[in-house]
């Protein structure tokens, strides 16, 4: 397993290929092509920011309960990438070895790949999703603190191994459990309303399930980009963060270790 | 093949065996039922073992060319896929030293949104070249898959042909010590066939080692040092390409010969116990194109009855499989429950499409009958069965001299030509060919 492990570095230049290819055969045929990449969000932004202004206007407040949250939409946004990244990479992942079973089951080919490929391809995606947010967020003079900003890179690092580690576990699973698929488009809508992303976590209403939500690891990954885009301050979330990151990178090994085993049955399987 | 003895070999298969485990039930279970029943660990085990491979050694020393040869279902592709290390064995090692390529799926990594260009690059690089590499090579890739004008076009608009060629032309270009062929020779047309197996010789030449999955025998006696007959996932023979082929070719043709016995039982079995018809007006000036229509069966008045056909070879063996240019022998046993004096035998030859390819009878060639009573037997002596492959039936009559027929047995009777030319039509006249002046032709690979 250690083994395979360390030759994957080997596979830098076909998964980075193969990231390209996803992205440039996304847009292959459509007319703006990969700046979708950035009307996707901005249009995603816009309706938001008109719904929750015009249509619903949120009103949540501070946990002081006087002080609004104002530009919703930012905030909801602060989450929602992420989630997006998350989701789709995991929605890919569990169907991308049988969708690649041509090459599993032709050319020698480490099967790993392909999972990776489907979350690092969203990864790209969120990065641009970013450019947009970011740009609102300083055209709504809504500075996020420098300090705060540091952790950034740290909580996308982690969101990554854990994001892997799932994705490594759910594709070698639905070779065998096709079903897998269904049940996890449902077990994310679930997931994802279960994650203060539309609300924010210090929410009246959701006091009661505070300490439930402690053992939802979305749940330290999107208050984290919460704290550091959005509110200002110290990232409260810290401690959460750090503890999240070496329980992703114990149940990334964990993945690898399954994925490993089921390796073979994989030619056959698909 | 000598020369090179004394290296290791560049693939070892050592007691190998592989079983596909097959999952019963479980492909329409689901994960609910499987987790209900609390089955999920016994779905996990196979409740089925197919053993496709069984103990199958054997080395292909570095630089020389391996055939393998077997039956669909024999454990050829098998085979293939553990060389290339595709899956693993279920028990015995594979040892392979080299860079591998395996043309195996051509073109099996492409995506069809993307350029020729783009998907020679990623092509490559999953094949194990850097980037750097397939730049280098891109031209010659490109020339080879004579793809120059579309080579910028998405591949899903390329036609079948265009998307093998740029998938060999790619793995080919991998530059691989070991090469694994499987049956991609019937890849675009006449020339591009040409190009590959020019391909292969020059591997040859430059000392790789190449192992041939086929169905082409003509190219494992040409091309290859070496031949392994695989049958039932059990290597039955190796060695010389001309005496395994031949050993093989054998063994199809008694296989063919016991299928042919047995549907032509059948055939007759359905034909006896079958409604018989009553004597039709079945005359011997019936065309073929009315012959044609006509299903197998068995008819006539009875009176006098064909109660057994038998071909034979020059050998005088009973059997369905000839070569072309044989000799056949078809022997009916008659029995006249009482005596007659108006009988004539007719037998014809009809091919798969219905066209009769040969048609006879006594009374046609003039033998007048005289006299038919108890048991005899009436053989048709062809001494050279000028016909090109494939499989022909026959129809074996007894009848009156105005055509009503005694016993007309219909199309019940098969059997198969066999040859190793792949000449076409249905009749092949005797001939050579010859030349003078200014022509001459290459010695074949």
């Amino acid at each position: 397993m250690w083994h395979n492990l360390a030759q994957l570095a080997r596979y830098r230049g076909l998964i980075q290929s193969l990231v390209a290819r996803e992205l440039k055969a996304r847009y292959r045929g459509s007319v703006l092509g990969f700046f979708w990449s950035f009307v996707n969000p901005l249009l995603l932004l816009l309706v938001y920011t008109f719904v929750f202004t015009y249509i619903l206007p949120a009103r949540f407040v501070y946990p002081d309960g006087k002080t609004p949250i104002d530009h919703y939409a930012l905030f909801l946004f602060c989450g929602l990438l992420p989630w997006t990244w998350f989701s789709s990479s995991l929605l890919e992942a569990s169907g991308a070895l049988i969708s690649g079973g041509n090459l599993i089951k032709k050319v020698l080919f480490p099967a790993e790949v392909l999972p990776i490929v489907s979350v690092l391809a969203n990864m790209v995606h969120f990065f641009l999703g970013l450019l947009i947010l970011v740009a609102f967020l300083v055209a709504y003079r809504h500075v996020p603190d420098l300090g705060g900003l540091l952790w950034f890179p740290i909580a996308v690092v982690i969101q990554l191994v854990f994001t892997l580690a799932l994705a490594l576990i759910l594709s070698a699973l639905t070779v065998h459990f096709r079903d897998i698929r269904d049940l996890l488009a449902n077990l994310l809508t679930f997931w994802f309303f279960a994650t203060p992303i539309v609300y924010p976590y210090f929410l009246d209403s959701v006091a009661t399930f505070r300490w439930l939500f402690d053992f939802n690891p979305f749940f330290h990954l999107a208050a984290s980009y919460q704290e550091i885009l959005y509110f200002a301050g110290p990232v409260g979330h810290a401690r959460w963060l750090v503890a999240l990151g070496v329980a992703s990178v114990v149940l990334f090994v964990f993945a690898y270790w399954v994925f490993d085993r089921l390796r073979d049955s994989f030619a056959e399987a698909v | 093949m000598s020369a090179t003895g004394t290296r290791a070999p560049a693939i070892e298969l050592v007691d190998v065996s592989k079983a596909y485990r097959r999952y019963g039930g479980r492909h329409f279970a689901t994960l609910k039922s499987a987790l209900l029943q609390r089955s999920i660990l016994r779905d996990l085990r196979p409740s089925e073992i197919l053993p496709a491979l069984k103990n199958v050694s054997f080395a292909v020393p570095s630089g020389s060319t391996l055939g393998v040869i077997g039956r669909n279902g024999s454990g050829k592709s098998t085979t293939l896929k553990l060389v290339a290390g595709i899956t693993k064995p279920t028990s015995g090692r594979v040892t392979v030293r080299g860079r591998i390529s395996a043309l195996i799926e051509l073109g099996a990594g492409f995506h069809p949104e993307i350029s020729g260009r783009e998907n020679i690059y990623i092509n490559g690089i999953m094949l194990g070249l850097t980037k750097r590499e397939v730049q280098k090579r891109f031209d010659e890739i490109v020339e080879f898959a004579e793809l120059r004008e579309f080579i910028d076009a998405p591949v899903k608009t390329y036609s079948s042909g265009m998307y093998m060629r740029l998938g060999f032309s790619v793995a080919i270009h991998v530059d691989p010590e070991v090469l694994l062929v499987d049956e991609v020779l019937a890849v675009g047309d006449e020339g591009f066939t040409h190009k590959c197996l020019d391909k292969f010789g020059e591997f040859k030449r430059r000392g790789k080692t190449i192992l041939l999955v086929t169905h082409s025998l003509g190219l494992v006696e040409r091309f290859c040092d070496d031949a392994v007959w695989l049958d039932g996932g059990e290597k039955r023979a190796q060695g010389d390409p001309k005496r395994v082929v031949g050993a093989y070719i054998t063994d199809v043709e008694r296989q063919e010969e016991q299928f042919l016995a047995a549907s032509d039982a059948r055939t007759q079995h359905d034909a006896v116990t079958g409604e018989r018809r009553p004597a039709g007006p079945v005359d011997a000036g019936d065309s073929a194109a009315d012959m044609s229509r006509a299903a197998e069966g068995r008819w006539g008045s009875g009176g006098v009855e064909i109660t057994d056909v038998g071909l034979q070879n020059d050998q005088g063996q009973t059997t369905h499989v000839f070569h072309t240019g044989e000799a056949l022998t078809v022997r009916l046993q008659v029995r006249a429950d009482r005596p007659t004096r108006d009988f004539v035998f007719g037998i014809a030859i009809f091919n798969p499409e219905g066209v009769c390819v040969y048609g006879t009878n006594t009374d046609i060639e003039e033998h007048q009958g005289d006299t038919l009573e108890g048991t005899a037997e009436v053989r048709l002596v062809i001494e050279a069965l000028d016909l090109v492959e494939g499989t022909y039936k026959l129809d074996v009559a007894v009848h009156k001299r105005d055509g009503a027929p005694y016993d007309y047995h219909r199309l019940l009777y098969t059997f198969r030509v066999k040859s190793r030319l792949k000449d076409v039509g249905i009749y092949r006249p005797r001939h050579h060919w010859e030349f003078s002046g200014g022509v001459s032709f290459r010695k074949t690979l």
